[in-house]
């Protein structure tokens, strides 16, 4: 059963409502633009930004002194030599702003005092990261900005609607397509600006961070419209992400913050701390980086060092159980409603996929190289080179949302009186709706086997036959997929999701599998064990683009989005 | 060590004419109800509609149903050792099997 197609015309539209998605609807709406904002989820709850818990890194001062340029210099020498420099600068110079107007809307920064605290996070040089408490974060950012979004007018909000392609008109993006999920009905959006804020990719991964809707979805839109990634080897893994014993109700990322607090010990199976073998002695604090960790954790579970669930244990038994509730309170409860006491076991920790540095080229007006199409938050690339500190990705999906909603604003202004008519919408509205194929396969079993690959090939550690591997693994799964999805096409239909999802997160895939296999070096998160060491020669990006369905990669030079716009 | 729990499932994509399908789910202790969903959605059937984001961090809000006549998150409810029933949310507009209309009136997609 297939349905009618639906339609929407708006002047700006965004896809994704993460804190990037939010904050551009509201900056476009404020420039007098009547705005779409859709989500494949609820608005405000299906991606990274609610989930995160942690900090948000801005050089506000207001414990120590700081200045945008300090945090751009971390930001710099973290990145490893690959960052995108005006879209760093953008980042760190406009933090400040856009974490003051989060204030005072109310987003409650923890405060000491009357002044906004700021914690000490690994790669900053003074304490710069502003949190909510207790590990409340993302929630209250994203409850604030959904509060705004709101009370703004000229804000529709459409959840459950899955953009599946962006549509066009000659060369120029002129608004997408959607599976409406809430019928199984194709909707086409016409619009004048679209931006894509659809957040990362760490679903492609076994072990992950992500939301069910993190399978890289606007970097597979972007690239089969015709534009250009960047950086895409670089997945940021979390050294310490929670492994065992299972854990319910918390995100598997919650051992950071109990580390800035605390401390705690990272430990072999031999109860022995290991990182000062790898040239980073810890002495109870945090100041491992995280490619470094993640390093570390899995050169001892190869050496037969790890734990039972292929894991090293954290351990904080040696801290005082008033330690540990004044600095998590609830959280300590909910630890024992999963039966964890910490002050007698240590837990066991594992790298875990948990952000994308790589992403769409996009300017430091958040334009990309297609006209029409803007972009913003985890979804561009290059801010964050070769690596990314921790707190930057919250600031960079406010600062980039802000800017992108102004940017897509001004190009309404100055373009078209309606939306251009779109070339593509019959085949997009074909593909939705199509007769499923007699042919049966397990779209849930084709993800899992997926994500599996692109752990054990794709992942922290990598060589050239592994990712050789993968990438053959990753065209057999492909000729399963076939060109059209299953199901019945009525309301909610799993496999017709799921076969959308492949198709975006195959492709996504061998992108990040060929971008991994060209560059012999290892810099940052892409660490090559056949080539273990920085070379001078690849202080360069990596590009992608489709030629004929074909991934092309070409190397650059490093300040290639402003080279192109 | 391996124990199996059994989850009783409503399907359908019309509150008047559903059925009931039974799965045998293989678990380790602590896991939850979501956890048995996706395996059976991997291991068994595809077709289950389910509705979640979040998986772990209990912020999603989306993956409420009822558990033998009561409303929990199925990613924070403890799969056990027993038979459990699985229906969708009873004073929601039924979508497809464990999945209703849950957003706000405001935030769904209209025709325009
Ligand atoms: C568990 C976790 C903890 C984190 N903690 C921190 C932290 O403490 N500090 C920090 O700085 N960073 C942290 N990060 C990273 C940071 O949260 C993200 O980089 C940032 O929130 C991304 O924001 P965004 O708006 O770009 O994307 P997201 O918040 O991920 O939003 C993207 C939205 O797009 C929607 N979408 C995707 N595809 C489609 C489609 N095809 N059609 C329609 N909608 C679509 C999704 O449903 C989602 O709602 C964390 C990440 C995770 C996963
Ligand atoms: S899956 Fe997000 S709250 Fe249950």
């Amino acid at each position: 059963m297939t349905q009618e197609p639906m339609s929407a015309e708006t002047d700006v539209l965004v896809i994704g409502s993460g804190a990037a998605g939010m904050y551009a609807a509201i900056e476009a709406a404020r420039s007098g633009c009547q705005v779409l904002l859709a989500d494949r989820s609820l608005i405000g709850r299906g991606g990274a930004t609610v989930m995160a818990q942690m900090t948000v890194a801005v050089a506000l001062g207001s414990e120590t002194p700081d200045h945008w340029r300090y945090h751009y210099a971390d930001t710099l020498t973290a990145g490893r030599g690959l960052c995108n420099e005006p879209l760093a600068q953008l980042l760190c110079e406009e933090g400040p702003d856009c974490i003051r107007a989060m204030d005072g809307w109310g987003v409650g920064w923890a405060r000491k005092d009357g002044r906004i605290t700021q914690a000490m996070a690994p790669g900053h040089d003074r304490p710069r990261c502003v949190y909510v408490d207790f590990l409340n974060t993302g929630p209250a950012v994203s409850k604030t900005l959904r509060t705004f979004v709101n009370k703004s007018s000229g804000i529709r909000k459409a959840g459950d609607l899955c953009v599946v392609d962006l549509l066009r008109n000659k060369g120029d993006v002129v608004g997408a397509a959607a599976l409406h999920l809430g019928s199984g009905a194709p909707v086409i959006l016409s619009a004048k600006a679209t931006i894509l804020a659809t957040g990362g990719l760490t679903r492609l991964y076994r072990r992950n961070s992500a939301s069910a809707n993190m399978g890289g979805d606007g970097y597979a839109l972007a690239l089969r419209a015709g534009g250009s990634l960047v950086d895409m080897e670089f997945v940021q893994f979390f050294p310490i992400g929670h492994l065992a014993p299972r854990l319910i109700g918390m995100d598997p990322i919650m051992w950071d913050p109990f580390r800035y607090k605390l401390g705690g010990r990272l430990l072999n199976n031999r109860m022995e701390e290991f990182t000062q073998h790898y040239g980073v002695a810890e002495d109870g604090k945090y100041v491992i980086t995280r490619d470094v960790g993640s390093y570390a954790i899995l050169k001892e579970v190869e050496a037969g060092r790890g734990s039972p669930h292929g894991g090293v244990y954290l351990s904080f038994q040696h801290c005082p159980e008033r330690a540990l509730r004044e600095s998590f309170g609830p959280v300590i409860d909910r630890l024992a409603a999963n039966g964890i006491d910490l002050t007698r076991v240590p837990i066991e920790v594992a790298p875990i996929a948990h952000y994308h540095m790589g992403g769409i080229v996009a300017d430091a007006k958040m334009q990309t190289g297609l006209p029409g199409l803007f972009a913003a938050g985890e979804a561009v690339g290059g801010a964050n080179g070769a690596n990314r500190l921790s707190g930057n990705a919250i600031t960079e999906a406010l600062v980039f949302g802000r800017r992108a909603g102004r940017s897509a604003a001004d190009s309404v202004k100055r373009l078209r009186a309606s939306p251009d008519h779109a070339d593509d919408a019959q085949k997009a509205i074909a593909l939705i709706a199509a007769e499923a194929p007699t042919r049966n396969f397990n779209t849930a079993e084709m993800q899992q086997t997926l994500q599996k690959t692109m752990q054990d090939n794709v992942g922290a550690l990598r060589d050239e036959a592994k990712i050789v591997a993968a990438i053959d693994t990753i065209s057999l799964l492909a000729d399963e997929l076939g060109d059209t999805p299953p199901g019945d096409g009525n309301r909610f239909d799993m496999r017709r999701i799921d076969w959308f999802d492949l198709r975006n997160m195959l492709l996504v895939s061998r992108v990040v599998a060929e971008a991994a296999l060209a560059r012999t070096e290892t810099r940052g998160a892409h660490q090559r064990e056949d080539y273990p060491r920085l070379s001078p020669d690849w202080a360069l990006n990596q590009t992608v683009g489709l030629q004929d369905a074909r991934i092309e990669l070409s190397a650059g030079p490093r300040d290639i989005a402003e080279a192109r716009s | 060590m391996s124990e199996n729990a059994t989850l009783r499932i409503w399907r359908g994509l019309d509150v008047n004419d559903g059925r009931w399908e039974t799965y045998e789910v293989p678990f380790e202790a602590g896991q939850s109800v979501l956890d048995g969903l996706r395996w059976i959605r991997a291991n068994r059937d595809p077709t289950l509609a389910i509705r979640f984001s979040c998986i772990n961090a209990n912020a999603c809000k989306e993956c409420m149903v009822e558990l033998d006549g009561e409303t929990v998150y199925a990613c924070t409810a403890r799969l056990q050792a027993r038979k459990m029933t699985l229906a969708p949310l009873s004073n929601k507009k039924l979508l497809r099997d464990l999945v209703t209309e849950i957003a706000p009136p405001t935030e769904r997609f209209r025709n325009s």
